[in-house]
């Protein structure tokens, strides 16, 4: 069915008010985001999931979503020489600020798709091509829909593409009148960690006890106050180290960070992993699933607020 | 030689062998590449000894000389400039530095200024000369303090690069120009997915690599299939173990208390060298 235009513009500012986004993330990588994600999702019944992770997604393996639509990705360009046309002025070589052209030869491992060679070319021998670089998917899983994607190994603009997947997510969420966004987010606090925050309402930092752990927690944090996000800690694993989980715990009271809660270290987490299943399917009368389950209720209330 | 260790997935224990491989050689250089979480300083607790913050080129407009043609706006690819009729924005946080505004201005309005975004530290830990950055909270592109830190990379030692965990940009910009990669996995599901996305990054590049599988005994045997079908070595196995762990919470390096590792380390690094010719 056709819009009209103003009608799809209201439609869009009232979802905008009404829909509230969650994203998991962790500044240190392994230490939980997308088994808890995918537990977050059986939970909630009716959500949107979202796979920011797309250099390293593993949110499908668990949530098997069926493809319902597959977009390509155009992350980038690369500059290309024509050898007919190219003088050998070494222009090109001069101008480029990232080395990538070497003896009049571009690596595309360095190109940065910048233009300035083609730009500073007396001959017009440079032209930078678009290329495709991943797809962007939106599916349907046993828990509602899922918004994911798949860099191809070795491209840029991560966070580009993590910006799709939110917008998809935003739009069948919109369209079907869901009105929570569950981001899973990458590690680290880089390009695609920053776009899977953007907007967003409440940002769920997993940590595990760990002296490593808590220095990657405390650069989440200052990450999620510098985008202005609502932070909320998540201890998993907690019984590693029950001296540094309580140093967790300190940290946050002094900082004034509501911890969720904590969740125990148990092998059943791996081996629901192992057969493909979130930790609340697999076993959903476990003490490790009801530590989830008392989490995922205080961000749930937390985006109430 | 330089060795780097990467992973695909965070969290497998990319600083823990790395770590733990430099302390088995001793005399070696450790280059932490994961400029977004650095992490081999905690374990190793190093002497700084110097610090170099780390800029990034960022246009500077000069409104009396700008006529707001909107050209810099229309070329820039990274779309870091916005022009307005009343004015010209900068978002530095998009731009790449590459300097394609300067040379198309016709008026010569823009100049370049430094922006910090970064710090790269030097220090060392025993015979260990350890470098690692740390990109500032809020700035998104990591890449560039990755490669002021990797100009650091003496000429004389051998080098070890932490990389950062993921396929992308990052990480291609640690593994480059390295002899040797050991991709550091765990033998689960999700380890298997990622170190497939590693090892096609690595072979894009053509470096030699091998596999790391850490947390053995748990999981499932896909990495160990995979690396057969693949033709991959499985240079060494780290067992799922409840010491190693705790070690790992308490910031220690496995290896200083379970002794005879230092061995196991010394001789991975040996089979390293085998392979590259180094």
């Amino acid at each position: 069915m056709e819009r009209t235009v103003p009608e799809a513009l209201r439609r869009r500012q009232g979802a905008d008010e009404l829909l509230k986004q969650i994203t998991v993330i962790s500044g240190k990588g392994g230490t939980g985001k997308t088994t808890l994600t995918a537990s977050f999702a059986a939970l909630a019944g009716n959500v949107v999931v979202a796979d920011c992770d797309v250099d390293a997604p593993n949110l499908h393996m668990l949530l098997k979503p069926e493809v319902m639509s597959t977009q390509e990705f155009k992350g980038g360009k690369k500059a290309s020489i024509d050898e007919t046309k190219c003088t050998k002025c070494g222009e090109c070589e001069k101008n480029c600020r990232f080395g990538a052209i070497k003896a009049l030869k571009v690596d595309r491992v360095l190109c940065e798709g910048c233009s300035v060679c083609a730009y500073v070319c007396p001959a017009g021998a440079v032209e930078l091509r678009e290329e495709v670089s991943g797809y962007a998917y939106v599916s349907k899983t046993a828990y509602g829909f899922m918004s994911h994607a798949r860099l191809s190994p070795g491209e840029e603009n991560s966070g580009k593409l993590v910006s799709i997947v939110r917008q998809n997510a935003r739009n069948i969420a919109e369209d079907n009148g869901v009105e929570v966004v569950l981001n899973d987010g990458p590690p680290g606090i880089g390009c695609p960690v920053i776009a899977s925050l953007s907007g967003v309402d409440v940002g769920v930092v997993v940590v595990e006890p760990t002296l490593s752990g808590i220095h990657d927690m405390e650069r989440a944090l200052k990450l999620l106050d510098h985008f202005q996000v609502f932070p909320v800690i998540c201890i998993n694993k907690y019984d590693i180290n029950v001296d540094n989980a309580q140093k967790i715990e300190a940290f946050c009271k002094d900082n004034d960070v509501d911890v969720a809660g904590k969740i125990s270290y148990d092998q059943l987490v791996l081996k629901a992993m192992v057969s493909g299943k979130a930790v609340l399917e697999y076993s959903p009368r476990s003490k490790v699933s009801r530590e989830i389950e008392m989490v995922w209720r205080k961000v749930a209330k937390g985006i109430e607020n | 030689m330089i060795v780097a260790v990467a992973s695909g997935k965070g969290g497998t224990g990319k600083t823990t062998v790395a770590v733990n491989l430099a302390l088995a050689l001793g005399k070696v250089q450790l280059i932490d590449c994961d400029v977004e979480e650095p992490n081999a300083y905690i374990l190793l607790k190093p002497k700084i000894r110097e610090e170099k913050k780390v800029y990034a080129l960022t246009p500077a407009i000069d409104d009396a000389k700008c006529t707001h043609c909107g050209k810099c706006a229309e070329h820039c690819l990274y779309h870091a400039i916005f022009v307005t009729a009343s004015g010209t924005l900068v978002f530095p946080e998009l731009c790449h530095s590459c300097g394609l505004c300067v040379l198309v201005c016709p008026e010569a309005a823009i100049t370049e200024e430094r922006r910090q975004i970064g710090v790269v530290k030097k220090g060392s830990a025993g015979s260990i000369d350890l470098v690692y950055g740390e990109l500032n909270v809020g700035e998104p592109m990591a890449v560039p303090v990755i490669r002021a830190v990797k100009k650091e990379i003496g000429k004389t030692e051998d080098v070890l690069i932490d990389v950062p965990p993921g396929a992308s940009c990052p990480v291609v910009a640690s593994v480059y120009g390295s002899d040797f990669v050991l991709l550091v996995t765990e033998p689960t599901p999700f380890g298997l997915h990622d170190l497939k996305m590693a090892v096609e990054v690595l072979r894009t590049l053509r470096i030699p690599l091998g596999v790391i599988v850490n947390q053995a005994g748990v999981g499932d045997r896909g990495v160990h299939e995979y690396c057969e079908e693949e033709g991959v070595p499985v240079m060494l196995e780290i067992p799922h173990s409840r010491r190693i762990a705790e070690l790992y919470s308490l910031g220690i390096p496995f290896s200083l208390e379970m002794t005879e590792w230092r061995e196991r380390f010394q001789k991975l690094f040996e089979d390293v060298k085998e392979r590259t010719n180094c």
